[in-house]
């Protein structure tokens, strides 16, 4: 089949000869792949910056599909159903599935206790292939998968197993009163949804920060806030004190991440030297940037070593830090729902669709922000 | 074998010791959640490693396991097992615990060599590298020409000075 293939930092192709996926529990399914997408944190995989990313991966954790075949132990999907599968791999039994925190699932990644497992995201994730492919296998598939209702464009049904989530609980984590100010650091997707969505909890002013003039365009228009571009205000924290009389941002949203840019100790060290989790910009922005007593919510991605973060103003400022993968799988009715209300348009987020064949150029279109790319979407062969 | 942990070496072993302690637990307020709304609180790690598993799956090919774990999870990913010179870096790191440098730190000069390791095995199945493709060199002409150049221009006179020293040298 057709696969995504990992040969190296930067270097992807799409393999013609990839081994079809085998059913190796009675909880698995086969899926045949209609949709997967490029995620931003895919590219921390691609640039090299994940521990254990082992060449011949297939990446793409943002995938729906048909079911194809399932395992003896499947009860709730049938061969022929169309399903959005959440990008957490999760058994739905274990002391942290069964209190709904699918993220974080105690028996699906025996290579580290502090992920659980996720599609095509390194061996630091559990090493399963991802959605990047024309075959899938999806572990557990009575647990996460959700079969797209009739009314729904795939388009948006591939945006809600990790984009929409992602962002939406970024938004819920903030705790966000009515009339709190928030800022989002990061116009990536990820960011602009997490800044739509927070004006449904019912912030009084949404300020999204990026370096990406495009994005930050896209970003106000979609999310209906402000946009400012960090490289026109001087000192971010200083112009973010300014506009909320000195005191700091109720609410700071970190949806950047290990690789964010503007400060050239933390790019050397996190990003070049990976002598720390990522660059940590962004976080220290955040942290930097929210009131006393505030709420800074993390869900950019880092790395697992240790990262340099103003801890100290952490303490001192009384902030609560929440961070966590999004728990898709706990989220998905109430998006649905919101999806067909009208409330959210996730497919409007999408600029690229792109043959999985054409997979090399995808990656780096996105990864270097060419032709105004938001997000790509790889369609495989016969979807 | 890359860790030698078993289930008993997980034990917490409560016993509730703290239950003779004046004024334990009057505060408790169980409104106090700073998980809200993200965990349906149960306290279900109180009751330790102690759900009914799923079926376990087969075990066919090397997994490295977490050594802060005692066992392999119900299921996990089959693709690319550990093989070669970066194989035995992958086995070294995982002695370590996810908190140690020990653990992180060879597993990125794993893949370093995992790349090389990439490359030579594509020789040797007779297939070269199409660096052009694989690093999207197509869709950067398409979409970002004049940095293209740039950067080809840039390449091509370091290239030409090295090739210059090393030339010189060689007459000298």
């Amino acid at each position: 089949m057709l696969a995504m293939n990992y040969r190296g930092p930067y270097r992807v192709r799409a393999d013609k000869n990839a081994p079809l996926p085998e059913i190796l529990h009675p909880q698995d399914a086969i899926v045949r792949v209609l949709r997967s997408c490029i995620c931003g944190s895919d590219l921390h995989l691609y640039h090299g910056l994940v521990p254990d990313t082992r060449v011949g991966s297939t990446f793409g954790h943002e995938f729906i599909g048909e079911v194809v075949e399932v395992g003896a132990g499947i009860e709730s999907l049938q061969v022929g159903d169309r399903v959005m599968v959440p990008f957490n791999i999760a058994c739905g039994k274990c002391a942290f599935c069964r209190q709904e925190l699918y993220g974080n699932c105690h028996e699906s990644n025996p290579e580290a206790t502090a992920v659980g497992g996720i599609f095509g995201y390194s061996h630091t994730a559990g090493g399963y292939a991802g959605g990047q492919a024309e075959y899938v296998r999806v572990p557990y598939a009575d647990v996460g998968p959700v079969v797209i209702p009739d009314w729904m464009d795939p388009d948006d049904a591939v945006l809600l197993t990790d984009v929409v989530p992602t962002g939406y609980q970024a938004a819920e984590m903030a705790g966000i009163q009515p009339g709190d100010t928030v800022v989002v650091f990061g116009a990536g997707p990820i960011g602009i949804m997490a800044a739509k969505c927070s004006w449904l909890f019912g912030a009084g002013r949404v300020i999204i920060i990026d370096q990406v003039d495009y994005r930050l365009e896209f970003a106000e228009r979609y999310a209906q806030c402000e946009a400012v571009n960090f490289r026109s205000i001087g000192d971010p924290v200083v112009f973010v004190k300014t506009i909320t009389d000195s005191l700091g941002a109720d609410v700071c949203i970190d949806a950047v991440g290990c690789e964010a840019a503007g400060n050239t100790m933390n790019t050397l060290l996190g990003r070049y030297l990976m002598l720390q989790g990522g660059s940590t910009t962004a976080l220290h922005w955040a942290i930097n940037s929210v009131k006393k007593g505030g709420i800074v919510s993390i869900v950019g991605v880092y790395g697992p070593i240790d990262s340099l973060v103003p801890i100290g103003n952490v303490l001192n400022k009384g902030i609560s830090i929440r961070a966590n993968q999004a728990s898709v799988k706990r989220l998905l009715p109430k998006l649905i729902q919101h999806v067909q209300d009208g409330i959210i348009n996730p497919k409007e987020l999408i600029t690229h669709r792109v043959p999985l064949e054409e997979v090399a150029d995808a990656y780096h279109i996105f990864s270097s922000k060419l032709d105004n790319c938001i997000k790509t979407v790889l369609i495989p062969p016969f979807a | 074998m890359t860790d030698q942990t078993t289930p008993e070496d997980f034990i917490n072993d409560r016993q509730w010791r703290y239950s003779h302690i004046k004024g334990w637990g009057i505060d408790f307020d169980p409104k106090n959640d700073p998980t809200y709304p993200l965990k349906k609180r149960n306290n279900a790690e109180h009751q330790g490693y102690s759900w009914q598993r799923p079926p376990l799956q087969e075990e066919t090919v090397e997994i490295l396991k977490s050594v802060e774990r005692p066992n392999l999870t119900a299921v996990y990913g089959t693709s690319n097992p550990p093989i070669g010179l970066s194989g035995v870096l992958r086995r070294i790191a995982f002695q370590y615990s996810e908190s140690s440098y020990g653990r992180w730190l060879p597993l990125v000069l794993a893949d370093r060599v995992n790349m090389i390791e990439g490359i030579l095995c594509d020789i040797k199945k007779g297939h070269l590298p199409n660096l052009v493709n694989e690093l999207g060199l197509r869709a950067e002409w398409k979409h970002n020409k004049k940095s293209l150049i740039g950067k080809s221009i840039v390449a091509a006179v370091m290239i030409g000075l090295v090739a210059y020293q090393f030339c010189s040298k060689k007459k000298k």
